[in-house]
């Protein structure tokens, strides 16, 4: 059994983020990068297939900037087994996955594990783009995922409003992580270690045949604007006249 | 010049940053009140693989640089000293003497399983009257036969008396020099060995959740294969495993004054008198601008101190001043963040309190402040 799982570089969520001078990204000076703690969810998913398997591969892929090589280094020292990084810019997410499209082809795996969103643009669209251009079955936002015997099809319970929704996929499939999968493991040492022995192929985007003439332009960014103080109201008659006529939303 | 580190020292400083907020940080406060060594910390550290980590593959080591273990123990400071206690003390005192002086047969022997975090082992250098002048102890060495009998007593060995420590490396007068001063040399006894006893100390201001004993050798015998290296080197052989655990020390002031400042500056921005985040103050906003500068300082000078080792080059001078800087800048911090935090810092409640106190050993433990400056007025010519 193959599993191809994704790695995409992305600010730490603690770092405090700020618009750029040009106001059309932010300011990358002094980010700290991360794995996405989606795809973190993703690659955990997939190596714990891979024990319970016994006999699987783990590929991770990130398709970025070549200092991505750190998070699939990260992946790599996690348990994953190998590691494809795919060299562009301003990709966007459509771009990102006509590439993923041609690296599944090369590799054959039998399941992709993507984050269901990564926490920088929060698109929140690859995974299913890349199921929809394979013609392959998708289960997204899963929290729970069992691989039928078989190994012909999975299980997966779906995050799903107001509940849960079990379904099954026939094998080779598309699955999305949600927060509640699982909790990813530490890069132990003596991971770290055996990462250093494991292969990481290099690839460039031009080189793979797709347009990746982005569809999308960021025209610009703005920070939210700052949270107004609160104020202390006399009584409730007060409390409810101001949600009605101030906040309107009584 | 190159200030980057590598992509698996970034990968290893994240890694155990998460694994000592997740398994260390939660327990730290209480482990410290109860003055609890955890066993289950111990093990859960053995498993991540935090010991034997400049050992070599050879020995189930981890065969990493010197830097990465000095930011391993850095990243393990910043949530706790006592942990990072066990950790430095284990590395660069219990295992970095068996690993750089031992003969093959006790390097297989002894490492694997303290690599593998099973077992501990202690370094008995000092003695209840030999402190600064640690060449001054009593313990003795007479070699009977096969066997040394070891007779002496030892204070403040880390690791030395938990239920898996395995031994303990032993500074002891094994005869006289022609000029009359006494021969040291470095003996290996393991526990369980007949007339070796050691007891846990209590009642520490610091470091409580670590593991600190006193030795005892009553006529202790063990065979004479357990010299450590060549006889009559004992003293140099410590002295140089001191010139490493004092990276480490400066790695546990460096941490430790990382997590005073980040508890100081996320606790100054949320707390408010006058109306105003106490942050916003320019005494207290200047020092925490102190803190940051100083730690950055720190940081750069225990990193080079590191580089001059990993590149073999010598780094005794800068080691002890990696050593007396770190630990005098932790002091600063912990300061400035009880300060800081007013009333609550002095309560358990608050982390800074454990911060403070653990602060103290640091200028004191693998050579006090002033025989750092000694150190270093000697390389610079002064002394």
């Amino acid at each position: 059994m193959k599993i191809l799982v994704t790695a995409k570089r992305v600010p730490d969520p603690e770092s405090t983020i700020k618009v750029n001078s040009s106001g059309d990204g932010i300011e990358e000076a002094g980010i700290k990068w991360v794995v996405n703690p989606f795809d973190e969810i993703a690659i955990e998913e997939a190596l714990r297939v891979k024990e319970a398997q016994g006999d699987a591969e783990v590929v991770v892929v990130s398709i970025g900037p070549s200092e991505a090589q750190e998070q699939l280094r990260t992946g790599l020292a996690m348990g994953a087994d190998r590691a494809i990084l795919v060299t562009g810019e301003n990709l966007d997410t459509s771009a990102v996955a006509k590439i993923l499209v041609k690296i599944v082809e090369k590799e054959s795996p039998d399941i992709v594990i993507t984050g269901k969103q990564a926490i920088d643009d929060d698109s929140n669209e690859v995974g299913q783009m890349t199921a929809q251009l394979l013609g392959w079955p998708q289960a997204t936002f899963i929290s729970e995922l069992k691989i039928a015997d078989d190994k012909s099809s999975a299980e997966c319970t779906r995050e799903v409003d107001g509940g849960m929704e079990t379904i099954s996929v026939p094998l080779p499939a598309l699955i999305t992580a949600d927060l509640r999968l699982n909790e990813p493991r530490y890069a132990s040492l003596p991971g770290i270690m055996k990462a250093r022995k494991k292969p990481l192929e290099q690839i460039e985007a031009a080189s793979l045949g797709v347009d990746t003439t982005p569809k999308i332009v960021i025209k610009s960014m703005a920070p939210p604007p700052a949270r107004e103080a609160g104020r202390i109201v006399e009584s409730v008659d007060e409390l409810v006249t101001a949600l009605q006529s101030e906040a309107k939303v009584l | 010049m190159d200030f980057e580190l590598s992509i698996e020292q970034q990968i290893l400083r994240d890694s155990v940053r998460d694994f000592a907020e997740r398994e260390i940080k939660p327990l730290a406060a209480e482990l410290d009140r109860n003055e609890e060594f955890s066993y289950d910390t111990l093990q859960k550290m053995a498993e991540f693989g935090l010991f034997g980590m400049f050992v070599s593959e050879h020995y189930e080591g981890r065969a990493m640089d010197y830097l990465s273990y000095i930011i391993a123990t850095e990243e393990i400071a910043r949530v706790d000293g006592s942990h990072a206690a066990t950790v430095a003390a284990e590395n660069s005192l219990g295992i970095g003497p068996i690993y750089y002086f031992g003969d093959e047969e006790q390097k297989r022997k002894y490492l694997p399983p303290l690599c593998r975090g099973e077992a501990l082992w202690g370094f008995g250098l000092t003695e209840a009257n030999a402190g600064s002048d640690a060449g001054s102890g009593r313990t003795q060495a007479v070699l009977d036969g096969d066997e040394w009998v070891i007779n002496g007593s030892k204070i403040f060995i880390t690791n030395a008396s938990t239920e898996v420590s395995a031994g303990v490396t032993v500074l002891c007068r094994t005869g006289t020099l022609d000029d009359g001063r006494p021969e040291l040399s470095c003996i290996l006894v393991e526990t369980g060995t007949g007339g070796y006893q050691s007891k846990v100390m209590h009642d520490k201001m610091m470091w409580r959740a670590s593991n600190t004993s006193e030795l005892y050798f009553d006529d202790c015998r063990v065979p004479r294969s357990n010299l450590l290296g060549v006889r009559g080197q004992g003293f140099r052989q410590m002295m140089q495993t001191l010139d490493g655990g004092r990276l480490s020390i400066a790695a546990m002031g460096l941490g430790g004054a990382q997590g005073c400042f980040e508890m100081a500056l996320a606790y100054a921005k949320q707390r408010e008198q006058f109306g105003t985040p106490i942050s916003q103050f320019q005494v207290n906003s200047f020092k925490l601008a102190d803190m940051a500068t100083e730690i950055e300082c720190a940081r750069l000078l225990l990193y080079k101190a590191c580089w001059l080792r990993d590149n073999h080059k010598p780094f005794a001078k800068e080691a002890a001043m990696a050593k007396l800087n770190c630990s005098e800048v932790m002091y600063r911090c912990a300061n400035h963040a009880v300060q800081l935090h007013g009333g609550y810092g002095l309560m358990k409640d608050y982390d800074v309190e454990r911060f403070y106190r653990d602060q103290k050993l640091l200028e004191i433990g693998e050579g006090t402040s002033e025989i750092q400056r000694m150190v270093i007025a000697r390389h610079i010519g002064a002394l």
